[in-house]
């Protein structure tokens, strides 16, 4: 295209600039579907808050929350995103071995989450705080595990992207990927501080 | 398609020209990290301490938690209101304005619900 | 093995479904039959079923629409006809049962897949050629998008064949949505059908806001964008904003049907009115999403047959906006009567009489770009015309509902199904209907027999006033929505003439499908050699009809709002739109079968969840994850088109023009 040729182009405004460059195109676009994703966090936010209070006679958020537990889940997700930060300048450096280094912490970092998370529910469960004991339960598990379904996916999607690194380098399409992937990461732990703040900080 | 670079709008996460991975990505990431981990140790602080005000607590955790959340879109995602960042801030606004609707408009009128409507177990109950 | 599939699944014992069955099965054979024996196949797979050409999906929603509504219409004039026999002691022909599923169905499928894929499919084709682009941002998410939209037609018309369909009404209220209530297949296939055709919707709406605000031709700022781009716009950030909240809401339901969570239940704390809240907060938006895209069409086709500017193009879009903003804050005028107080109420009624203003600026804008300019009457003007009087009526009747003391005597009647049967049919349908004609002979290279158009036009117009007059009068006398059967006779003869009313609307859809085989066959006299058959304003009239795949060989630069028409007062012979001395390469994506395989899976994944055949859900959603890991790996999916392939297409243009 030929619009580039334009020899004014910094006095021309923004929005007279002819089609953008493909990694705002991909990026715009991806921002607008996490946008997306948070109005249906958003949604399951709404409900908890709602049905926080309908327990059924069951247990209660304060009965069941661990402060301490979910202080160390905080921790490894904020963790993770600063190695994926990492990871990212690692990827515009075009340095393997910084990639390397922040995808695996950014993994292992997840995995810890994940790892607790899952143990959590278990726990919960076994103790017969099951999500169908109750509609704050119910509430809770599917924000929660809504939640930590996002970072599992991204978890597999970070191994996929680390396989694409190692068999096609840093193309443009796979760096333009590694920032969709990297707004996701950060997005999910914007999510996490509304979880931890309003459903176990908020159960008091 | 083919596209071309000539100074048009950023994406988020930061343009190519703005942080070639340089040091000044790291400084922005470094100060987020410090700061959230200020803001959600004293979120965990605040819920657990008897310093504050009771009631004053949950005004507390959101401020914090709102602040957090600011920390997050301006060090890790570069969300500015910047000429070349009006699209994703404005996006991110009316993204705010729905998600302030969806939570609070739904508290607010559940709850005058429930105050005004019989409990689905009494309902249930009268019919049998 | 089958979970709770069998043979008992397939409706036996009842006719209509039966014979709908064998008559369809037999045309698609047949159709399928046509394509095999002609060889069209590999044409059919490379140009349009893996196309990737926003065009060419625009068109698959729109023909995806017509036939949809096909079915939905089938069960309006099921409905008519039984409340006109169904008087006092009759009982009709339709059991309650029946009855139920069929206005359940004829909502959604009228809803979902016959507005929706038509408002997308219009905005697909002609906002990238407004906006002087090659195609949306996402080529390969736009065909998937369509792809799961059909998939869910097709999950939906199964439940017509093997099984049931829900008996709910179009959203599904619990607690009689609950399995409690509603133990059979029919929810299940309300609520996948939905949840798949409902990622192809909001991933067109990201596809669609990203290309109108990142692929707009140089110099086209957003004050110089045609006014159908903005509602376009408007439209699809509602898209985004409202779509998610209606996955939440029925994930939620799905979670409670298929694992015994409580969100909505009658036991365990549940709470079926936040259901009801939720799933407005999507509905608002979603009749938002219908209409603003139909104002646009209104505005160009309006503007174009007035052969005048549009009159006051910064309010037309600060009016757009405003409803794009104003539609998230209304929601609550749908359950006034489900307890909430006075202030609460009062508010939301408040907000519904705020909305309308907008909407009457809209309007005076349309009639003031008619008034001193030189009107032509063909077809889409008609529709136009037709929308006004129309959807001023409509408007008119939802203002009075907005009122609550109103809404609490009126909630439910036929009073209400006639307000928003009056604003979709005269607002949206009739803007569909303007749309279509406005635009085939850019998307077919003929135009549409105008006096047989100008019939459908009547016949609807007609057909529509005679259908639901009649039932704003019933529901002042206390007739109720869905009701299967009524005492007072006196009712009888208003359901009567609302049933004329249906037959004169089927003789209009009946001469739609004339039309267009009577278009066809005389497409040669019909042909539009310039690109222009109407003396448009905007830049798709500069195309040829049909464009070739890259819409413009070389990006148009534009200086103006009503980009063509200033190119067409500058001079005809000073910019050639398609010059071939100027065309640099460039690339176009290449068609790809993500989007028809992934849709092929997610019907497995669906059936075999609705019927419980958990074998095979695992294996459709290993499936579609493969589909998606193989996308993730192709490196080549674009072709560049030099000067050579630009210059072979003007060369046989010329020869055939």
């Amino acid at each position: 295209m030929s619009g580039g040729l334009n020899p004014t182009v910094g006095k021309t405004p923004l929005s007279e600039r002819g089609p953008a460059p493909v990694r705002t195109v991909v990026g715009f676009g991806f921002w607008l579907f996490l946008l997306s994703d948070i109005v249906m966090f958003a949604v399951f936010f709404a409900a908890y808050a709602v049905l926080s209070s309908s327990t059924a006679g069951g247990p209660s958020g304060r009965e069941l929350f661990d402060h301490d537990r979910v202080l160390l889940e905080t921790c490894c997700l904020l963790l993770s995103s600063f190695t994926c930060g990492l990871m990212l300048i690692g990827s515009k450096r075009e340095s393997r071995r910084l990639f390397y280094l922040g995808a695996l912490a950014t993994l292992a970092l997840g995995l810890g989450f994940v790892m607790i998370e899952g143990i959590e529910f278990s726990e919960m469960i076994a103790d017969g705080a099951a999500p169908t004991r109750s509609a704050f339960l119910s509430a809770f598990f599917t924000l929660v595990g809504a939640h930590g379904l996002h970072v599992t996916v991204g978890l597999a999607w970070l191994m996929l992207m680390a396989t694409q690194v190692e068999a096609m380098g840093f193309t443009s399409m796979v760096q333009r990927r590694l920032l969709c992937f990297s707004l996701f990461w950060h997005a999910l732990d914007i999510v996490w501080i509304g979880v931890f703040t309003i459903v176990y900080l908020g159960a008091g | 398609m083919d596209r071309h670079l000539d100074g048009n709008d950023g994406a988020p996460g930061g343009t190519p020209g703005e942080s070639h991975g340089g040091s000044s990505a790291l400084i922005s990431y470094l100060i987020g990290l410090g700061l959230s981990i200020l803001l959600t140790l004293a979120s965990f602080w605040a819920a657990s301490t008897g310093a504050v005000y009771g009631p004053g607590v949950p005004v507390l955790l959101a401020v914090l938690a709102v602040a957090q959340m600011g920390v997050h879109l301006v060090f890790f995602l570069h969300i500015s209101s910047a000429p070349d960042q009006v699209n994703n801030f404005l996006s991110l606004a009316f993204g705010i304005f729905v998600v302030a609707l969806i939570i609070f408009g739904s508290m607010i009128i559940m709850a005058n619900l429930n105050h005004m409507i019989m409990p689905m177990e009494q309902i249930i109950a009268r019919q049998r | 093995m089958l979970g709770r599939l069998s043979w008992d699944s397939i409706p036996w014992s009842e006719p209509i479904p039966l014979i709908t069955a064998a008559v369809v099965g037999m045309v698609i054979g047949a159709v399928l039959l046509l394509v095999l024996v002609k060889g069209w196949m590999p044409y059919l797979w490379r140009d349009w079923i893996t196309s990737t050409d926003h065009k060419r999906i625009g068109i698959l929603y729109c023909g995806l629409a017509l036939v949809m509504l096909v079915r939905g219409f089938a069960d309006a004039i099921m409905m008519r006809a039984q409340l006109a026999l169904a008087s006092g002691g009759a009982q009709g022909y339709l059991p309650p049962d029946h009855y139920n599923q069929i206005f359940s169905a004829h909502g959604t499928i009228m809803i979902f897949f016959v507005a929706m894929p038509f408002v997308v499919g219009l905005m697909n084709f002609v906002v990238p050629l407004q906006l002087g682009a090659r195609d949306v941002a996402f080529p390969v998410l736009n065909a998937v998008s369509f792809w799961l939209t059909a998939a869910g037609v097709l999950l939906i018309n199964a439940s017509l064949v093997i099984g049931e369909f829900a008996r709910t009404g179009w959203l599904a209220y619990p607690p009689l949505s609950e399995t409690q209530f509603s133990p059979g297949v029919g929810v299940d296939y309300y609520l996948w059908s939905l949840q798949i055709s409902g990622v192809g919707t909001l991933l067109s709406g990201i596809n669609l806001v990203t290309t109108i605000l990142k692929l707009r031709a140089p110099g086209m700022s957003y004050s110089r964008m045609p006014v159908f781009c903005w509602t376009a716009l408007a439209s699809n950030l509602l898209i985004v904003a409202a779509f998610p909240v209606l996955t939440a809401t029925f994930t939620m339901l799905l979670l409670d049907r298929y694992c015994g969570f409580h969100f909505f239940t009658t036991d365990g704390g549940g709470n079926a009115m936040m259901y009801i809240n939720l799933i407005w907060i999507w509905g608002h938006p979603e009749v938002y999403i219908l209409i603003l895209p139909a104002f646009g069409v209104f505005s160009e086709v309006i503007a174009t047959f007035s052969g005048k500017p549009l009159f006051g193009y910064r309010s037309m879009v600060a009016a757009t906006m405003a409803i794009c903003v104003l539609s998230f804050m209304v929601w609550l005028h749908h359950f006034f009567t489900m307890g909430a107080n006075a202030d609460v109420n009062g508010f939301f009624g408040v907000m519904t009489m705020i909305i309308a203003v907008p909407t009457g600026v809209k309007v005076f804008n349309w009639l003031f770009t008619m008034y001193g300019g030189t009107v032509r009457f063909t077809v889409p003007m008609l529709w136009s015309i037709g929308f006004i009087v129309t959807f001023v009526l409509g408007g008119a009747t939802g203002v009075l509902l907005a009122i609550p003391p109103v809404d609490f005597v009126l909630h439910n009647s036929l009073f209400l199904i006639a307000h928003f049967h009056n604003t979709a049919i005269g607002g949206v349908l009739f803007g569909l209907m303007a749309g279509y004609t406005y635009w085939f002979p850019k998307a077919f290279g003929f135009r549409l027999h105008e006096g047989l158009g100008k019939a459908v036009f009547w016949c609807w117009l007609i057909g529509f006033y005679l259908a639901f007059m009649p039932l704003y009068a019933l529901g002042l006398m206390g007739a109720t929505r869905r009701m299967q059967h009524y005492d007072d006779a006196s009712w009888q003869p208003l359901m009567f003439a609302a049933f004329l009313g249906a037959m004169m609307i089927l003789v209009g859809i009946v001469l739609t499908a004339v039309q267009l085989y009577v278009s066809i066959r005389q497409r040669a006299q019909r042909r539009d050699l310039t690109g222009d058959p109407w003396g448009g304003r905007t830049l798709e009239w500069s195309t040829p009809s049909p464009p070739p795949a890259w819409n413009f060989a070389v990006p148009p630069q534009v200086s103006g709002l009503d980009a063509y028409w200033r190119m067409k007062k500058r001079s005809r012979e000073e910019v050639s739109m398609t010059s071939m001395t100027e065309a640099r390469p460039f690339h176009m994506p290449k068609p790809n079968d993500t989007g028809f395989f992934l849709a092929f899976f997610a019907v497995v994944t669906g059936f075999s969840l609705i019927w419980h055949i958990w074998w095979l859900v695992g294996c459709g959603v290993i499936a579609c994850v493969s589909v998606g890991l193989r996308q993730a790996w192709r490196t080549e999916t674009e072709v560049e088109i030099g000067p050579d392939v630009v210059a072979a297409f003007q060369a046989g243009r010329e020869v055939s023009a």
